[in-house]
Order: C-alpha cells, then structure tokens, then sequence
C-alpha cells in the first residue's frame, strides 16, 4: 500500500507538470506533441527500465550511455551499407546484450564493485564507439530500418509500442515472476539470498545482461530517430536513468524497486523539457527546475519511509 | 588503483580485449571511414615560404576529437603538417581533461618542441601553461578558445563567431524580406549554452535580425551532439507550428535537426529553410540539392588548424607573411564565416568536413 501513495504522489506531480503544460501553451495537448513526448521519453525510458533491475540489486551502472553508443554504432558502420535491416537490429541487440554480460560478469565474478566495473565500461564503450565510427557521425543509408522504425502502427509510432512493449516485459518480470522476486532479494540481502539456493553470482550477470539489452534497444530507437549512429550518442544517460529510476521510488540500495515508478520518473524530465521549448523558456532555469524535482522527489520518498517505520 | 595488482590485471584483460574487438572491426568495416583521405584542406604557401627551409619542430595539443568538426581540425593539422618536408609534427592524443591537457602540453615544454600549437579545452585554465611555454621561449599559437592574457600566446588564430551569426541573421533576414514575410518565425538551435562560442552565436544572430526588423522567436539550445540536436529540435517544432526560418548553430547537430523536421512532416522547402554553421560535407551536399529545406551553412572552418601549422612552421623558421609588408607574423588572425548557399557551395567544397 505504501508504495501506491509514494507512486501517486509521483503520479500528482506529473498530472501538476501536465496542468502547467495545458495553461501555458495551447501546443501541449495536441496530437504530435503528446506523440513527441512519449518518442522522445522512448529510449531513455527503455534505458531506465534495464536501469531499474540494476538498482534493485543494490548495484548501479554507469556505462549504459556509452553502451547505446556502442550499439547504434555498431549497427551504422557494420550492418547499413550491406546486409539490412534484420542485421542492424540483431546487431544492436547483441553488442548491447555482450557489453551488459561483460559488466555483469566483472561485478558478479570478478567482484568488481559495479561502480568501477561500469565507469570502466563507460569509458571503453564509448572509446570504443568512437574508432568504430571513426569519429564520424553515421548516416543510415538503410531505407527499410528507417521506414519502419520511424513509422506508425495503427496511428501510433513504433518507437512508443517498442517503449510500451518493453514496459510491459519490465513490469511482469520484476512483479510478477520468480526472477524478479530474486532480483528485489539479492538487493536487499545478497548473503540471505545464497543461502536461500539463489544463485546470486549468475543472477547479478543476468542482470546486468539485461540492462544491456536494453541498451541496445534504446540504441535502435536512436538511430530511428536521428538517422544516424554517432559515438556521442547516449551522452548523460546514465544520469538520467539513474534520477528517473530513483525518484521513481528505487531505492538505491536495493531490496525495492517500482517500475511504474521509473515510467513516471522519465515522463516527468520528458514532459518537463517539453514545457519549457513550448513556452521558449532558457536551459538555465530548466536545469534548475531539474534539480528542484530531484530533491523534492527524494525527500518525498524519505518522509514516506519515515513515516513506515515509525 | 593501479597499485591494487587484481585491479590491474584485470583492467589489462579489459583493455586487451577491447583492443581484440577494435582490430576485429577495423578489418571487417573498411567501408565505415569515408571522407578520410578528401577533406583535408591544406593552404598553400605563397612566395618563398612554399620552399623547404630549416626544420621545425612543432607540438600540437588539443581537445578529443569526439566531434566533427574537431577531428576535422586535428587531421587538418596532421595533413598540414605532413605536406611541409621541414615539420616534425608532435601531437598529443586529444583529451577533455583540463588537467591531462596541461600535462601534455608541460611534456611538449620539456621536449623542446621550437613551437606550440594548442587548441585548449578550456581556454581560461590552459592560460597558464600557455604563458609557461611563451616564457620558456617557446612561441605559442592558440587556436581557436583563446586565452584569458595575451602573455600566453604569440598569435591567436580562431573563427568569428559573433559574425557567424550575424551572416546568418543577414542570410535569413534578406531572404525573408525578398519572400515579402511580414511577421516570419525565426527559430534559432543553439550549441552548448553556457560557452561564451554559443552566446557570440546568438548575439551576433539576435543583432543581424534586428537590422531587419525581426527578431528570435523560439530558441532552444542542444549539446552539439545528433541526439540533442534531435530531440531539441522536435521540441521546438511542436512549439511553433509554422516556422519560416531556422537557424542551426552547427552541423553535427544539424544532421539531428533534419531528423526532427523528417520525423515531424514539416521537409518541405517551400515552409521552411535551415540555415547551419560550420560547414561540413554533408551540409553542402544538402544545400547543393532543391528538394532539402537546408539553404545554406555559414562557415566556422576547420581549415583554421591548417593555417595554424604554416603560421607555426614561419614563425619556426623565423619569415613574415610574404604578400604582407609585415615583417613577422601578426598576433591575430580571424577566419571569415562566409556564407556557403547553392550558387558559391563548389567554392568551398574543399574545406567542408566529415561530421
């Protein structure tokens, strides 16, 4: 119960975000900006969403924006030219899976702390990327990858059924299968867990396998949009996913984690960023109204565990 | 960390692998890396300068080349530099790192190069090392972010920005009056905000357009990068339902840019056209075709870095410019930021770089 009130006051400050939206710029409710929002909110949400099992865990990746360089890179300069759309997406998929294993196996049986093993990701992901790409920004050619992924199905844009879709797979797996269940155990006591016959070691791999993969998928929304992969891709993500998946209500120690909770985070920067072009407002006064949400986020989730434990 | 021996190991396997992965694509995407070999402007020397003189020892330090444009500028200086017989070319690996910049520059100091390139990434905090350098005896040339005191270089070369945007608002502002708009929506797609490069931009912009009675109408600002310029720009697209003009302070971004125009069903020529800055490849081939709504690009060249090798390599060799009546090397020079449109666009073909 408790975490319905704490996801409802999110949810508040949203529906607050979306008020403001609709008094300050007749734009706001129209067709193509609600369709922009929720594109825009695509891959980052994805991100957030692979982000939110790492933190339930009690770990924290950093590398997940090099990871979406990594990937749309390499789906731009080894897939475009010769062998098609099936080849970029499979691509993309599995270097963002592959880069996501290698951190999960250096945190789990390496026992790197996932702080350094993911900052050292973050730096040869995106080192990487760059001599891929040679330092050059790739323009898909691939007319099909374009086509599809930035058209509609049934009036809606790809990019949102993909977001949706993953949502739906994040939500299931952590609510409501055994592997979600293990996830939110390890977080909250690792020693407990093994000796409860879960393999702890295997589970953290998989884990941040999984934000991997969605990096990955986040990689291919990129390209969609931009039409092009680029080292410089996926730049701050790991920030932004970390905020949107704390302010939903993870704690960042593990044990809890709500995935409704991160959907709101990221439609709350989203929504946010898109107020402030309609209404022509300066960078500055956003990166402030950033930091304001953040803290008020987070001391709304203290009182709420305040409040539990007295 | 390095100490900790298992750190260090396993940091080497990581490495080695990585290194695996690298050599591994470089063998299979050959095809990746166009525009290598074609866009390297190399200025020519005039007068008894082109001849071979005594040999120059010059070091080169400047940001990552994680951009563009700035890798443009690294291998324009590279390809400078390789066209002189009497250069011996030193340059460090780029870095972001104010810090790791300074020491690269210090080791250039010790190494007794005869003179300094250096593009710094922050032109206030590499002031100091730059004046070390100058005070060694060591000429230096900033290019580009210029220092915080004239004591710490002997020539500044670098680009115009505030003009920049002026040609650009002049661009857009007679274009507009030539189309008979009345009250046009001006939308401007900044860089980084807080660096003074973007707020000259916007200024130079915001100055030009009032000479023709216009003003700004929606601004946004993005990080340089496609993926800003994207998601910057689809924002902006849905605050102004019609625009006339917009202006796009940089290339890189701009492929992002027309992105967000594609994804947004507003490519049409006839509603708007785009203006970019800085000049690369791709731009040029866009403003060269009538179906695209980019109509020009105003220049902030990369070729800079090129000049900045020659002027290094007279001062080196102790000439003055020959057409100049001069008889050193001037203290500054600034680039022109001419505007590249489809009727001048073969001109400047040549300069235009892989973003």
């Amino acid at each position: 119960m408790r975490l319905d009130i704490r996801i409802l006051g999110l949810l508040g400050v949203l529906v607050l975000l979306c008020i403001v939206g609709v008094a300050t710029s007749e734009q706001f409710l129209s067709e193509g900006n609600i369709s922009t929002v929720l594109r825009l909110s695509a891959a980052i949400g994805v991100v957030s969403i692979g982000m939110t099992f790492v933190i339930a865990t009690g770990g924290i990746d950093l590398s997940v924006g090099s990871m979406v360089a990594l990937s749309s890179v390499w789906m731009t300069t080894v897939a475009t030219q010769s062998f098609g759309i099936g080849a970029m997406i499979f691509c993309g998929l599995v270097v963002g899976l592959g880069a996501g294993l290698v951190n999960g196996i250096l945190v789990s049986y390496g026992k790197v702390v996932p702080f350094i093993a993911t900052l050292a990701m973050m730096a040869s992901a995106r080192g990487l990327a760059e001599r891929i790409s040679g330092r050059q920004t790739q323009v898909v050619s691939q007319q099909d990858f374009l086509s599809f992924f930035r058209g509609d199905f049934l009036g809606i844009p790809v990019l949102i059924w993909i977001f949706a879709a993953v949502f739906a797979i994040g939500w299931v797996l952590l609510n409501r299968t055994t592997f979600g269940r293990r996830t939110l155990a390890v977080g909250g006591n690792p020693e407990a867990s093994r000796l409860a016959g879960i393999n702890v070691k295997r589970h953290l791999a998989m884990v941040y396998g999984i934000a991997g993969l969605c990096c990955g998928i986040a990689a291919i929304m990129v390209v969609a949009r931009t039409t092009s992969g680029a080292a410089s891709n996926g730049l701050l993500y790991e920030l932004d996913a970390i905020a949107a998946v704390v302010i939903g209500g993870t704690l960042l120690s593990g044990g809890r984690a709500s995935m409704f909770g991160t959907l709101i985070g990221v439609l709350i920067f989203t929504v946010l960023g898109n107020i402030f072009t309609l209404n022509n407002l300066e960078t500055d006064i956003q990166n402030i109204a950033k930091g304001v949400i953040i803290v008020v986020a987070v001391l709304l989730q203290y009182r709420t565990l305040n409040n539990r434990t007295t | 960390m390095s100490e900790n021996p298992l750190f260090a190991r396993r940091r080497f396997l990581l490495g080695g692998s990585a290194i695996g992965a690298g050599v591994l694509l470089s063998a299979c995407t050959s095809n990746a890396t166009p525009g290598e070999e074609n866009n390297q402007a190399i200025a020519q020397g005039g007068g008894d300068n082109a001849a071979p003189g005594e040999e120059v020892n010059i070091g080169f330090s400047a940001p990552s080349a994680d951009h563009g444009w700035m890798a443009a500028m690294t291998r324009n200086a590279q390809a400078q530099a390789d066209a002189y017989s009497d250069v011996v070319f030193n340059a460090t690996e780029g870095t972001n790192d104010v810090n790791q910049q300074i020491a690269q520059v210090e080791t250039l100091i010790n190494s007794g190069v005869d003179v300094l390139i250096i593009l710094p990434h922050d032109g206030a905090a590499l002031t100091s090392v730059g004046q070390q350098a100058m005070d060694a005896g060591i000429p230096v040339i900033n290019v580009d972010r210029v220092f915080d005191s004239p004591l710490a270089y002997r020539m500044w070369i670098g680009g115009d920005n505030y003009r920049m945007g002026v040609n650009a608002g002049n661009y857009i502002g007679e274009r507009l009056k030539e189309e008979g708009v009345d009250d046009p929506v001006i939308a401007e797609v900044a860089g980084i905000d807080s660096l003074p490069l973007t707020q000259e931009r916007s200024q130079g912009f915001a100055d030009a357009l009032e000479r023709h009675g216009f003003s700004v109408t929606n601004r946004v600002a993005a990080e340089f990068t496609v993926e800003s310029g994207e998601s910057e720009t689809s924002n902006l697209l849905q605050a102004a339902p019609r625009i006339h003009a917009l202006w796009n302070h940089d290339d890189d971004q701009g492929i992002g840019v027309l992105a967000a125009i594609d994804n947004a069903g507003r490519n049409n020529p006839d509603e708007l056209f785009v203006v970019g800055g800085a000049g690369s490849s791709n731009m040029m081939t866009y403003i060269e075709d009538p179906e695209s709504v980019v109509a020009a690009t105003v220049l902030y060249s990369p070729s800079m870095c090129s000049s900045a090798v020659s002027m290094a390599r007279l001062l080196g060799q102790a000439k003055g410019l020959a057409d100049l009546a001069e008889h050193e090397i001037p203290a500054s020079l600034t680039t022109y930021s001419a505007v590249v449109t489809a009727d001048n666009v073969a001109d400047y073909r040549d300069v235009g770089f892989e973003s």
